[in-house]
């Protein structure tokens, strides 16, 4: 049986359906997955069995089965220990705390109750306390903590729930939890002290799974503010902890895949759009300004579970990192970093080996999309499209922002645990200790490297360097193609499968042509494209500086579409004249004709700025990456649009452009109407969704496309995705939209993987 | 300015135009050579070539510029320069009036540098082969018995001083030529550091590491390069570099980065942590060094990362770039 199967109680399951069915033979872990031999009783059952109700954290992925010659029969069955190298991997990701062990630390009569740490083998930390492969204790951060007599007993018996669950622990033997102030321990119980400072409005420092979190009172503005004053977070939402799925059905309204994704083992921080009668003063406004969503995650660690019972209402749960660095996962570290942002640390002493961010989903249109891939998702391997299994091995280092690497080979492909933002000095030292540390645990030698085509991302600089060092070729991907690959591959499109319409909605992208792209549709496949048409160009004025400053691209937007002067004199004396009035509009208009810093950019993530700039969304400048646009999504969220903005399309030489230019006018007289934002921002998603899907179609229809894939930063924003989607139902066309592997720059190791790939193989 | 037919006459033209401005003994003697004594210790030469967009821009020109930025180059090996050569190329139809500006120009920076332009040049180009003027020149100088400064002299522990503000010549030179207005003029830095670097080498002897100017490519580049040249990294604090707040304003503006932005009379030095102190002292001593300070330190690193931190903790990877600089979020 392969799959993931090793390290999660797969042999124990194996061997009590055994003894049900009267097979007598044994079981063991071995290269390739689980091996079992059986030589009497129902096979057929028990086969049947365990493909039909696996373990809670196994995935079987392929049972194959073969006549056993010559073999002597004998009695009973058995575990075999395998021999430890010829095992293959046992690095799955960590799983929230299971019902089993939820109830037994409840119980007053188990051991462990309100033990901290309690875990079995269907729960529990695995990759973040993973040091070595193969996957048990003394290659674990748990190989400090020497098992009592009772929890050896439990360990070796294969009926017990933690057998061979290699984190086990209880109060006698395992790690212990204490608060600290000032780095001095305060007696008593830990839980209920920092249960009541939190209710008290304090902040503290919480030690987790992957790292630390900061944490305060959800309810408390007073205490969300200090937290966002001291952490230097002026407005990007917060992520919250709930009690129990009760708790969050107060604040939210909760579909049925909602509830079981924040129910999964992987257990990641899910946006959930706002109730509309959330009880007064249940949450501070402070935690998500201008957003019509919040983050919320279950406890999914005992200590979680303990603590929040205890202050029994929502917690704000922050990464615990200072601002652009990655989060501590040390206690010194968190101490000197964090110290100065807490007024207690909840700490305990099992280290933590990898630093894991809490993962983020979204369901939209019905299925998972994850917007963060980390804690709970990585390491879990993901399986290429048929045609890949005779590719060599792919090292893809992945972008500049939200970065991750991907390892392939064989017909899988492992993406990497979310990294971070590269410019940070510290995120990149995480990045190269991944690449590292991923090659090392997965046993990989890539034969290609791949990375993007933008010359002065560090992780295109790395993989130059790591090229070299292995003597093997580099493959540059450019980056919508590596989105639109991504979204193809993890869909199952094959190899050699006819070309698809992509269409990348993104932030930017270096593009081919020196200019920056971010709006494209290109004819793909896996080892190509070509541009058919993108959002029409227009300049990015003063560079990364109109990443940062909105208003500039609603400049650059009026001013290419329909000149200045006359779009002054459209504005006439509205609010929005007033806020461009103060700003250097001369200038920039001389930056954009002389083309100084200015390169031309079909982006449609800066689209969205400008006319979040339009409404007065973060005019000035962004203190967070997205906001303008996530702004805008919540405007228009729940409000039904009576109409569309229109998009021309034109020729301009060999490509089309989408052409905003009549979008604008109509958002103008809108304006100058006094429509309300919400109804604005909704005309203008449905317009930009039914463009993007109508020009789609057209040009899959001209290329005779196989399907068409959606990726891109732009397709987070649910509001969009939901629309593009539903203009597309019922084209004949499968849509290739991401799920597990993000939309954003998250996936764009797992695409150039799959392009560098398929290059090889042509 | 004409070309061909009578350019003789109007070399002879602009050759007396040179001497009269340049004024010394060597460049009147009328050879194609200067010949002066070779004095002890060694010497060094350097030579660069000057094209710019606008020719004249507030804070200095071509001319001035032509002659500090080769003195700059000279003095960075801890030198003291001697003599300068310089050669024109000067595009057809030139305005005679212009070429004595600049002219004028060198003349004076020369003479408050007191060095010496000994010969030249001058070549009058066919229209659109040049654009205005093109300067090149040579300089030599000697250095100090003993003093051996080198881009791959910096050790881990070395402090890390710059002379002054950053980003002025840059973006006075690109506010000009682009006609960007700005609430306040910003000049650029040009100036000659010779002077600086000799009460830097007097303070810092053995502890001075290197010096370099940091121009094109700014203060960014010029740390990379030392820093792939030495095998280190460094770590500097962005609170501690002094940038001008109207050039900080107009960086903000542009999109740039103070830190790649060219600089035309600031220099960065990597002095031994226990030098430190004097060379600092002794930079601010000077006209050209008011505002010098201590902006951060060399650390070992098998990346050779030039990082900025902030303070509030965080280091910014300030890379090399392999042109101009992009836009890199997504
Ligand atoms: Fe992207
Ligand atoms: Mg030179
Ligand atoms: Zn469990
Ligand atoms: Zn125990």
């Amino acid at each position: 049986m392969r799959g993931q199967v090793q390290g999660v109680g797969f042999r124990p399951f194996v061997w009590r359906l055994a003894a049900e069915f009267g097979i007598s033979g044994d079981v063991r872990n071995d290269g390739e997955g689980v091996l079992i031999r059986a030589f009497a009783g129902d096979v057929d059952g028990f086969v049947g069995a365990i493909k039909e109700n696996p373990p809670p954290l196994a995935h079987i992925d392929t049972v194959e089965r073969a006549p056993l010659a010559g073999t002597a029969v004998q009695p009973g069955f058995s575990i075999v220990e395998t021999d430890r190298s010829s095992a293959r991997t046992g690095a799955t990701p960590d799983a929230a705390m299971c019902p089993a062990c939820h109830a037994e630390i409840l119980d007053p009569e188990e051991r462990r109750h309100r033990y901290a740490f309690a875990n079995c083998t269907h729960c529990g930390p695995r990759f973040s306390i993973l040091e070595n492969i193969p996957y048990d204790r003394a290659s674990t951060t748990m190989r400090a903590f020497d098992m009592c007599p009772s929890c050896r007993a439990e360990y070796e018996d294969p009926a017990d729930r933690r057998f061979h669950a290699q984190p086990i622990a209880c109060p006698d033997c395992g790690p212990r939890l204490w608060l600290e102030r000032d780095g001095v321990e305060i007696e008593g119980d830990a839980i209920a002290a920092a249960a009541k400072l939190l209710r008290a409005g304090k902040i503290l420092g919480i030690k987790g799974i992957g790292g630390f979190h900061l944490a305060c009172d959800a309810a408390n503005e007073d205490a969300v503010r200090l937290l966002r004053e001291r952490k230097r977070r002026p407005k990007k939402p917060f992520a919250l902890m709930a009690p129990d799925m009760d708790a969050i059905r107060c604040h939210a309204a909760l579909s049925p895949a909602e509830e079981a994704l924040l129910n999964d083992p992987a257990a990641p921080i899910v946006l959930l759009e706002k109730a509309d009668d959330i009880p007064a003063g249940s949450l501070a406004p402070a935690l998500a300004p201008g957003l019509s969503v919040l983050g919320w995650m279950l406890p999914y660690s005992p200590l979680h579970a303990l603590l929040m019972a205890a202050v029994d209402g929502p917690l704000v749960m922050t990464s615990g990192n200072r601002s652009g660095e990655p989060q501590a996962i040390g206690n010194d570290e968190a101490g000197t970093k964090l110290g100065p942002f807490v007024d207690a640390f909840l700490m305990h002493d099992r280290p933590i080996a990898r630093r894991l961010d809490d993962s983020v989903a979204r369901i939209v249109s019905g299925d998972i999309r994850l917007l963060r891939r980390a804690r709970g998702y990585a390491p879990a391997s993901l399986d290429l499209p048929p045609g890949f299994k005779s590719a060599p091995p792919v090292a893809a280092f992945g972008g500049e922002l939200k970065s991750a690497l991907c390892l392939s080979r064989a017909g899988t492909a492992i993406l990497s645990h979310h990294l971070g933002d590269l410019e940070d000095a510290l995120s990149f030292g995480e990045f190269q200790k991944a690449a590292k540390d991923y090659s090392r645990l997965f046993d990989h030698c890539p034969q290609i490297v791949a990375a993007d085509l933008h010359p002065d991302y560090r992780a295109t600089r790395f993989a130059e360097a790591e090229a070299e060092r292995l003597g093997v070729p580099l493959t540059r991907v450019q980056h919508h193609h590596a989105h639109i690959a991504s979204a193809m591959a993890e869909n199952g499109w094959p190899a050699d499968g006819a070309p698809v319409l992509g269409v990348a909605l993104d932030g930017l992208g270096y593009g081919p042509d020196g200019t920056v792209w971010g709006g494209e549709f290109l004819a793909a496949t896996y080892s190509g494209f070509t541009r058919l048409a993108c959002l029409r160009p227009v300049p990015l004025a003063g560079g990364d500086a109109a990443n940062r400053e909105p208003w500039r691209n609603l400049v650059a937007q009026l001013d290419t579409a329909m000149g200045w002067d006359v779009a002054q004199k459209r504005l006439g004396k509205s609010a929005l004249a007033g806020l461009l009035s103060e700003k250097p509009v001369a200038n920039l208009r001389v930056l954009m004709q002389r083309r100084l810093n200015s390169p031309l950019t079909s982006s449609t993530g800066r689209l969205f700025d400008a006319v979040g700039a339009a409404l007065g969304l973060a005019f000035d400048r962004l203190t967070y990456e997205g906001e303008a646009a996530m702004e805008l999504e919540a405007l228009g969220a729940g409000i039904s649009p009576d109409r569309a903005y229109p998009f021309a399309v034109v020729e301009a030489g060999n490509i089309r452009h989408l052409d905003p230019v009549p979008m604008w006018d109509a958002l103008l007289t809108d304006l100058a109407d006094g429509m309300p934002p919400g109804q604005i921002s909704a005309r203008f998603h449905l317009g930009l969704a039914r463009a993007t899907a109508q020009l789609a179609k057209k040009l899959a229809d001209e290329i005779s496309a196989g399907a068409i894939a959606l990726s891109g930063g732009v397709f987070q924003n649910a509001l969009l995705m939901r629309q593009v989607a539903e203009e597309l139902d019922g084209c004949g066309l499968p849509v290739l939209a991401q799920r597990e592997v993000p939309a954003n720059d998250g996936g764009l190791a797992f695409g150039q993987a799959a392009v560098a790939a398929a290059r090889a193989l042509r | 300015l004409s070309h061909g037919a009578g350019g003789r006459a109007m070399a002879q033209l602009v050759a007396d135009l040179f001497v009269a401005a340049f004024d010394n003994d060597m460049l009147s003697a009328g050879n194609d050579q200067a010949a002066f004594d070779v004095s002890e210790g060694r010497m060094v030469m350097t030579t660069d070539g000057y094209v710019v967009s606008p020719l004249f821009f507030p804070g200095g020109d071509i001319g001035s510029l032509s002659v500090h930025g080769t003195i700059n180059d000279v003095a960075m090996a801890g030198a003291r320069p001697l003599y300068l050569s310089a050669s024109f190329i000067i595009e057809e139809g030139f305005a005679l009036s212009d070429l004595s500006r600049i002219v004028g120009s060198m003349a004076a920076a020369a003479r408050d540098a007191r060095v010496k332009i000994v010969t030249g040049d001058t070549k009058v180009v066919e229209r659109g082969k040049a654009d205005g003027v093109f300067i090149s020149t040579t300089g030599v100088g000697v250095v100090p018995e003993g003093l051996n400064l080198s881009a791959d002299a910096a050790r881990p522990g070395d402090k890390v001083l710059l002379s002054g503000t950053i980003g002025d010549h840059g973006i006075a030179v690109m506010s000009k030529r682009e006609n960007l207005t700005f609430d306040t003029e910003i000049l650029s830095d040009s100036a000659a550091l010779h002077g600086l670097v000799a009460a830097m080498v007097a303070a810092g002897g053995p502890g001075l590491r290197l010096m370099r100017d940091p121009t094109r490519g700014g203060l960014a580049a010029t740390l990379n390069e030392v820093a792939a040249s030495s095998g280190v990294g460094f770590k500097l604090e962005e609170a501690a570099i002094p940038v001008r707040p109207q050039v900080h304003a107009a960086c903000e503006f542009l999109g740039l980065d103070p830190l790649y932005v060219a600089n035309e009379g600031k220099l960065v030095a990597v002095v031994a942590p226990d030098h430190a102190e004097a060379v600092l002292t002794a930079m601010r001593a000077h006209p050209l060094g008011l505002d010098a300070a201590p902006i951060g330190e060399v650390v070992a690193d098998d990346n050779r990362f030039v990082q900025l931190t902030t303070a509030f903790g965080g280091g910014r990877i300030v890379d090399w770039l392999s042109g101009d600089q992009l836009p890199r979020i997504c």
